[in-house]
Formats: structure tokens, C-alpha cells, sequence
């Protein structure tokens, strides 16, 4: 009888236990230092919007991230439909998805989406958050504000008519009004000073917050772990997460993000150093690389006097960098550039300049231009030992020397701190802070046409208003951004980007060297992981056994 | 004793104040820009000018110091500018994990080295002088975030017997000291431990060799006291040296290292440092020096008063 009973009981307990002991896991070692921010507007660029956007919020308009093979486009997201209106083009009717609701259960609608805009661009809005502007605002330049027009439409204005609109969308996270009221109301009473409250709600919010993606916020503790568990009421059926809980860790140093795998204490890492690879893939886990809307070149000075004003000089260069040998340096982790996108992008464009390795060609060219082997053209560089997206500057721009010297280029590299080499390249080629460079390495990030050519090419860009460094200043492309902004039919809109794109690989506007990979490895028991042309990641269809 | 110890806070004011000025200035010579991590280069001129305002930082330097200094002297060393949170709240919560780990390296550190150091200076040129001679000069010059990571690759790697990182399966807010988190403290605590090894196995075995070179000791061991009872006179004797040694040692500790908390993802002040570092975080960046150097100032205070009552030839004049 007692056996009966002691059997009875382990069975019960099991059955008990059991959805805990089923319940699947996967830990994450990040590169970040910190948790990005998790109040809906994260920092750290493009990892924070991986890990702490695309997972606890949606926009408007989502990325496609379905696919390993075609580029990752622009999708409706808490936007089912979008249009331009034709007689002001700078008024767009967003329709919104209906029945969708935010974590803490309130509903998505036109008010959320007005009082998320309000949130980084209206300064008399009790939420306004001066912390979230910067890494908002800069990402949508032109939108001005929202009205809601029903429950489930909003207008969006921007200042002057831009077709990169609904691309530029996919950075604003709609975080839940309600819930930030919720936490406002539970601000002590003695805090009297509304700027004073609004910020210790935000506080409050990134502890305990709220949006209508995938995964919801479960735990966190700063600068050391944020648990996301997955959220069964997703409105896309298709995308709720297959695992329970996702535990991300902020683990900076690449070596240790490789032990931590090694030893089974994480089960996926971000960006194994290149050179552990080769024992990763030994021990049997798995390496996912993918090419990324990421562009590693270096971006010319067209300054007065600058030796890359002569086109035979730049198209010299882009043919004498031997990108294949510089893949197998990086034990296979980059694609070798052919422009700012891959040939099949809807911006490629057919460019008659083919980029690659043809050092007879190049010197061919320097000769034209009057340089020899014994009347090298002396050109120097501003880059960085390492930096988010440098990938490994030192080796792979040493190897460019070695290259370039073949071609007649005598190669000086300025090596400086990343944080500085960032900001100089806000200053431009004029300014002390280049340091007589004639070039300068920064990696940027292509995802939309703002990002990946406006900013470099439009000579309305040149410093101090953004990062057209070399001061291009070239008709022709100022026409042709002008047409691409102005084109509201998607493809159409393509078709403009893709000639802008064209005529500056013909130009030999950059040196294009490498796109990234976003290399990451993972434990053979994690299945079902799509690697998409892009910076994010979706992190529903994995599982693991 | 109490007006030598009040006088010796009122030293620390001047210092607290210059250090204060000095990690003021010195993360703001630093190239970079602090908005960095809340502002992108790419963001319009109009909007960095705007952001500049709303965090001060279009201020002169000396309005910015006397602001700052004003706020931290009530206590309130502002918020991080990545964040958002309390300045106050990450130091704090680092600062305790510094804290475990310091505490945990120093008593490895200072059992190992004292252990080392009086076997070394009582049986000086013996084989166990040179044996412990070797592990202490190791201890000093092998660079530690190396040895950080050759301890990972063998006990977490290879054998998988300990954690290569973290501050325990729940992260640093759940800290116990039972097993499943004390495993997690055992590799960077060893790492750590290393250089304090070293230094207190050198300075205790030069003043072991040093105090039985004395005539007291000869005369000790003519009075008839045993080994063990001389032994017991010597300890008395570096006792003071060894703990001023050991409090520079703790107070280096306590600081984190940047080196072997980045290695291990120990959520200290040296981790926390890196990040600040990297994010141009000034506010934090500030806060995070003022802290660990007036915790340094104090600790020295504490070691100048407990060595003064333990050796009454120090003057308090």
C-alpha cells in the first residue's frame, strides 16, 4: 500500500514538474557590454534593435526576415497598408492592424501609434523623452508628427516628401501608452516636477516593459541578463516564438563568448572572433554567416588637391584589393564588395565598372594617371584598431597596403581610437580632426537608402549636416536622390536607387573592399534558424532540443 | 587617537576635491563624444545642438564641474546618459560585486602570500625559498587577463568543471554563497588573487630575512624561546608592513579591473568602466572614478589608523 501511494505521488510530481522541465531555453551571448535598452527606442545600433526591439515591439512596417536567400525587404507590420496622398506628398494614411493588443493586455490603436510618436518629437508631451530622440530621430529625418483620423488610421507628416517614409518606419517601436500611464500613476506623489516623473516612468517601463512583439519581458537585470519569454497571443500565428524563454547575456570580450559556448553555458554566441572558428566547428557547433546590408570601404576625401579626385586613381584601387585573399584571412567571413549592395539587390542597378581583382588593369590605370613603381602616389587613411562593424580593421587594412603598394599607391594608415574615428567622421575631410587623411575607413550599415548612399553622395550632406565626409559634390547624384525621394511607387522607387547606385560604382565613388557576415555560432541542439541577408535576426522559428 | 583620526578626515576633503576636478577633467579632454550612445553621427545638426542643450553639455566646462560637484556632494551623481538609470544605483550595484570578488581575492591572495612569505624568509636559500621566490615573481609578472583566460580554457573548456563566466546561474542580483555560485567566483578570484600573491609573498619574505637579522631575535633565542615562540615574535613584527601592504593591495581590488571582469562578464565596477568607457558615458564615466577613488582614500585612512594602533612608533603628531 505504502509502495502504491509512493508511486502515486512520484507520478503526480512528474506531471507536475513536468512543463517546467519541458520548458525550452536558449541563452544568448551578445557583443554588447550592456543590455540595449529595453523601453522601446534601443541603443547600441543596429544588436539593440535585434535584441531588445525586434523582440518586445513591433513597427509599423517590420522587416522581412523569413528568408536566408532573398534580400530582407520592407513588410507591414502594425501597419497593414500605406499611401501617400496625392495631392500633398508629404501626408501618408498608415491603415493599422486590428486586434492587436500590447503585453499588459491594452489595446493597439491610432492613440498608441500619435503618443509614440509624441514620445521623440513632441517636447510638450508629458512622455517626451529626451533619451530616445537621438536614436529615433536621426533614423526618420523627416517625419514631423501624427493624428489620428479613426481608431485604426493615423496621418503621418514629414517635412518635405520622402518616399523612404516606410522604411525608415521600421525603426520606431510602438511601447504601450497604457502601461507607461500605469507606471506615471505609481510615481511617488512626492515627486512633484513632471519632467521629474515622466523620467522615473521610463525608468520604471525599461524594468517592466511592454510592447506587441513576439517575446515578453520576463526578467531583467541591468548589465547582466534580460529574460524574454514567448508571448502565445502574437497577432502573426506564423511568428510565435518555438522556444519558452530566451535568456540574453552582454558578454563584450569574443573569447570568453566562445569559452561560454565551449562550456555549454550559453547556446548561441554573436561574432566569434574569426579565429575561432576553426575549433568551433571542431567541437560540432555551428557557424551561421549570411551577407549583411553592411559595407566596409573606404570613403574618399573629393576635397581641393585630394588624389582620388582623378577617377583612374579610384578605379585603380577598387581593382587592385584582392578580396579573395583577404576572405581566407578572415577564415571566410566577409563577401567581397562589388558596391554598397550585392549584385541581385533591388538597388544594384547593372553598374558597367566591375569591381574585382585586376592588378594589370590597375596599374594600367595608375600609370595613365602618372604614377609608376618608381613614382608612387602617396595616400593616407584614418581608421581605427576596432569598432562595432570594423570587423578586423588593422589586418585587413595592412593587407590592403600590401595590396595597393603592387599598384603604385604607398599606403599611410592614421590608426585612432574608434569613438574618435566615429566622431571625425561627422567633422569631414577639412576639418584638423582628419589629419591630412585622403580617406577614411567607417563601416555603415545599408538597410535603407538614407543610410546605405543619401548621406554619402548628396552633396547637401557634406559636414557639418551628415556624413558626405569627402564633400562629393556631384550634380548628377544630387538629381538623382532628389528623383529616388520623390518616387512613391515602390518599385519605381527602386529603379531610382538602383541608377544612383549604378552611376556611383561607374564613378568609383567609395572603395568597396567587404560586407560583413553577422558570423554567429551555435550549439548543434539549437534547429530551425533562418540567417536572413540582414542585420536582425527573428527568433521564432528556432528551436532546441 | 580621535583627534589624530579627525584630522585625517579633514585631510581627506582637499584630496576628495582634487580628485573630484581631476576625473572631471579627465574624461571630458578625452576625444569622443558624449552623446554618443544616445546620438548617432549621422543625426541632423539641428537635433545634436538640441540634444547638447537638454544634457548640458553645451554649458562652459566650469559651470558643468560646479553643477556636477554641487549635485555629488548631496549625493546625487546623476544618471547615465546609455541607460537612464541612477549613476548612484550602477555604481552601487557594481560596486557589491566588486566588493565579493575583491574580499574573496584578497584573503587567497594574502593566505597564499603570507603562507608563501614566511616559509620563504625562514628557510631563506633553501629549495622552498626559491620554489616560492619563483611563484611569487610568477604571480607578479604573468599578465592576469592571460592567465584569466588559460584558467577558462582549462576548467571550463577542457574539463568543464567550473563557469568561464557570470556571477552565477541567476546573474549577480541573486547571490548566494552556495555552491552554484561560488564556482562561478572561484576562476577570476584565483586570476586575481595572482599579483597580491606575489607582492605580499616578496615583501613578507624580505622582512622575515630582515627582522631575524635582528638582535632581538638572537637574543629571543638565547633567552631559550622555542622556534614556534620566535616564530610568534616575528609575525608581531611584519604584521604592520604585511597589513599596510595588504590594505594598498585590497584598495587596488576594490577598484575592479577592467581586464579580468571584462573576461569573466563580472558585472563589477571594472566591467562597468569598460562599457562607460567604450559608450563615452561622462556621467557614469565620472561617477564610477569619484567613487572608487574616494573608497580608496578612506581605505587608506582606515590602513594609517589600524597601523598606527598596532605599532605605536608610528607618530600620530
Amino acid at each position: 500500500m505504502t509502495r502504491k501511494i509512493l508511486l502515486a505521488t512520484a507520478a503526480a510530481m512528474a506531471l507536475l514538474a513536468g512543463p517546467a522541465l519541458a520548458q525550452k531555453v536558449v541563452r544568448i551571448g551578445m557583443t554588447a557590454a550592456d543590455i540595449p535598452r529595453t523601453l522601446g527606442q534601443p541603443d547600441q545600433g543596429f544588436e539593440g534593435n535585434r535584441f531588445t526591439g525586434l523582440t518586445m515591439y513591433d513597427g509599423l512596417t517590420l522587416w522581412d526576415l523569413s528568408s536566408a536567400d532573398k534580400p530582407s525587404v520592407v513588410i507591414p507590420g502594425l501597419a497593414t497598408e500605406w499611401s501617400v496622398a496625392a495631392d500633398d506628398k508629404t501626408k501618408w494614411t498608415f491603415k493599422l492592424r486590428a486586434g492587436v493588443k500590447f503585453h499588459d493586455g491594452s489595446a493597439f490603436d491610432a492613440d498608441a501609434v500619435v503618443w509614440n510618436v509624441q514620445k521623440v518629437l513632441d517636447q510638450a508631451a508629458a512622455h517626451f523623452d529626451a533619451s530616445q530622440v537621438g536614436v529615433t530621430a536621426s533614423r526618420m529625418p523627416t517625419l514631423r508628427g501624427a493624428r489620428k483620423i479613426d481608431a485604426l488610421t493615423v496621418e503621418l507628416t514629414t517635412s518635405q516628401p520622402d518616399s523612404f517614409l516606410p522604411i525608415n518606419l521600421t525603426n520606431l517601436f510602438i511601447a504601450s501608452p497604457a502601461q507607461w500611464n500605469k507606471l506615471l500613476a505609481a510615481v511617488p506623489a512626492a515627486v512633484g516636477d513632471p519632467k521629474e516623473r515622466a523620467k522615473q516612468a521610463w525608468e520604471a517601463f525599461a524594468r517592466d516593459a511592454s510592447g506587441t512583439g513576439p517575446w515578453k519581458m520576463a526578467r531583467f537585470v541591468p548589465r547582466e541578463r534580460l529574460e524574454v519569454v514567448k508571448n502565445p497571443d502574437y497577432w502573426n500565428k506564423d511568428r510565435v516564438p518555438k522556444v519558452d524563454r530566451m535568456v540574453m547575456l552582454p558578454m563584450p570580450e569574443a573569447n570568453a563568448r566562445t569559452a561560454a559556448l565551449l562550456s555549454g553555458q550559453v547556446d548561441w554566441i554573436e561574432a566569434p572572433a574569426p579565429d575561432a572558428v576553426p575549433q568551433l566547428k571542431a567541437r560540432g557547433m555551428t557557424v551561421h554567416a549570411n551577407a549583411q546590408p553592411h559595407v566596409w570601404p573606404w570613403q574618399f576625401s573629393r576635397v581641393e588637391g585630394s588624389p582620388w579626385n582623378d577617377v583612374r586613381v579610384r578605379k585603380a584601387a577598387n581593382l587592385c584589393v584582392n578580396r579573395g585573399e583577404m576572405k581566407q584571412l578572415l577564415n571566410g567571413l566577409m563577401v567581397e564588395a562589388k558596391g554598397t549592395v550585392p549584385p541581385g539587390h533591388p538597388w544594384w542597378g547593372n553598374p558597367s565598372f566591375d569591381i574585382k581583382y585586376d592588378p594589370e588593369q590597375a596599374r594600367k590605370l595608375m600609370a595613365e594617371a602618372g604614377f609608376s613603381r618608381q613614382k608612387p602616389l602617396t595616400v593616407k587613411t584614418q581608421t581605427s584598431a576596432s569598432g562595432s562593424g570594423q570587423m578586423q580593421p588593422l589586418p585587413m587594412n595592412e593587407f590592403m597596403q600590401q595590396n595597393l603598394a603592387e599598384c603604385f599607391f604607398k599606403v599611410e594608415l592614421d590608426v585612432i581610437e574608434w569613438n574618435t574615428l566615429f566622431t571625425n567622421w561627422r567633422k569631414g575631410a577639412k576639418d584638423e580632426s582628419a589629419r591630412g587623411s585622403h580617406a577614411i575607413n567607417v563601416t555603415y550599415a545599408a538597410m535603407d537608402p538614407f543610410f546605405a548612399m543619401i548621406r554619402f553622395l548628396d552633396s547637401k550632406m557634406a559636414p557639418p549636416v551628415s556624413n558626405n565626409w569627402g564633400f562629393i559634390n556631384e550634380p548628377d547624384y544630387d538629381r538623382m536622390v532628389q528623383e529616388a525621394r520623390t518616387t512613391f511607387d515602390a518599385a519605381a522607387r527602386d529603379a531610382a536607387l538602383a541608377r544612383l547606385h549604378a552611376r556611383s560604382v561607374n564613378d568609383a565613388a567609395f572603395l568597396w573592399v567587404a560586407h560583413d557576415v553577422g558570423p554567429r555560432a551555435m550549439s548543434p541542439r539549437i534547429k530551425g534558424h533562418v540567417q536572413p541577408k540582414s542585420w536582425f535576426v527573428d527568433f521564432s522559428p528556432m528551436t532546441i532540443d | 587617537m580621535l583627534l589624530y583620526i579627525l584630522r585625517r578626515l579633514l585631510y581627506v576633503l582637499p584630496v576628495a576635491l582634487a580628485v573630484s576636478l581631476v576625473c572631471f577633467l579627465l574624461v571630458h579632454i578625452a576625444p569622443g563624444d558624449p552623446l554618443i550612445s544616445v546620438l548617432p553621427p549621422d543625426a541632423s545638426q539641428q537635433l545634436q545642438e538640441e540634444m547638447r542643450k537638454v544634457y548640458g553639455f553645451d554649458r562652459p566646462l566650469p559651470v558643468q564641474f560646479g553643477i556636477w560637484i554641487g549635485r555629488a556632494v548631496q549625493g546625487d551623481l546623476g544618471s547615465s546618459i546609455a541607460t537612464g538609470r541612477t549613476v548612484a544605483s550602477e555604481v552601487g550595484r557594481a560596486v557589491g560585486n566588486t566588493f565579493i570578488l575583491a574580499v574573496a581575492a584578497t584573503l587567497l591572495g594574502f593566505v597564499l602570500g603570507a603562507l608563501f612569505g614566511f616559509v620563504a624568509g625562514y628557510f631563506r636559500d633553501s629549495w622552498i625559498d626559491k620554489a616560492a621566490t619563483t611563484l611569487a615573481i610568477a604571480g607578479v609578472s604573468l599578465p592576469h587577463y592571460w592567465l584569466g583566460m588559460v584558467l577558462v580554457i582549462v576548467f571550463s573548456v577542457w574539463l568543464g568543471v567550473l563557469p568561464a563566466v557570470g556571477a552565477g546561474p541567476g546573474g549577480s542580483t541573486d547571490w548566494a554563497w552556495d555552491w552554484a555560485h561560488i564556482r562561478h567566483l572561484i576562476l577570476p578570484a584565483v586570476t586575481m588573487s595572482v599579483i597580491p600573491m606575489g607582492i605580499v609573498t616578496r615583501t613578507i619574505r624580505a622582512l622575515v630575512g630582515d627582522i631575524l637579522s635582528q638582535e632581538f631575535v638572537d637574543a629571543l633565542r638565547a633567552k631559550g624561546l622555542t622556534d614556534g615562540g620566535v616564530f610568534l615574535h616575528v609575525v608581531k613584527n611584519a604584521a604592520p608592513t604585511a597589513l599596510a601592504v595588504m590594505g594598498v593591495q585590497l584598495g587596488y581590488l576594490l577598484g575592479g579591473s577592467i581586464l579580468i571582469e571584462t573576461v569573466f562578464s563580472w558585472p563589477g565596477t571594472g566591467f562597468l568602466l569598460n562599457a562607460a568607457i567604450f559608450q563615452r558615458d561622462l556621467p557614469l564615466l565620472q561617477g564610477t572614478i569619484l567613487v572608487l577613488a574616494l573608497f580608496f582614500v578612506g581605505l587608506n585612512l582606515a590602513v594609517d589608523v589600524v597601523q598606527t594602533a598596532l605599532d605605536p612608533r608610528i607618530k600620530r603628531g
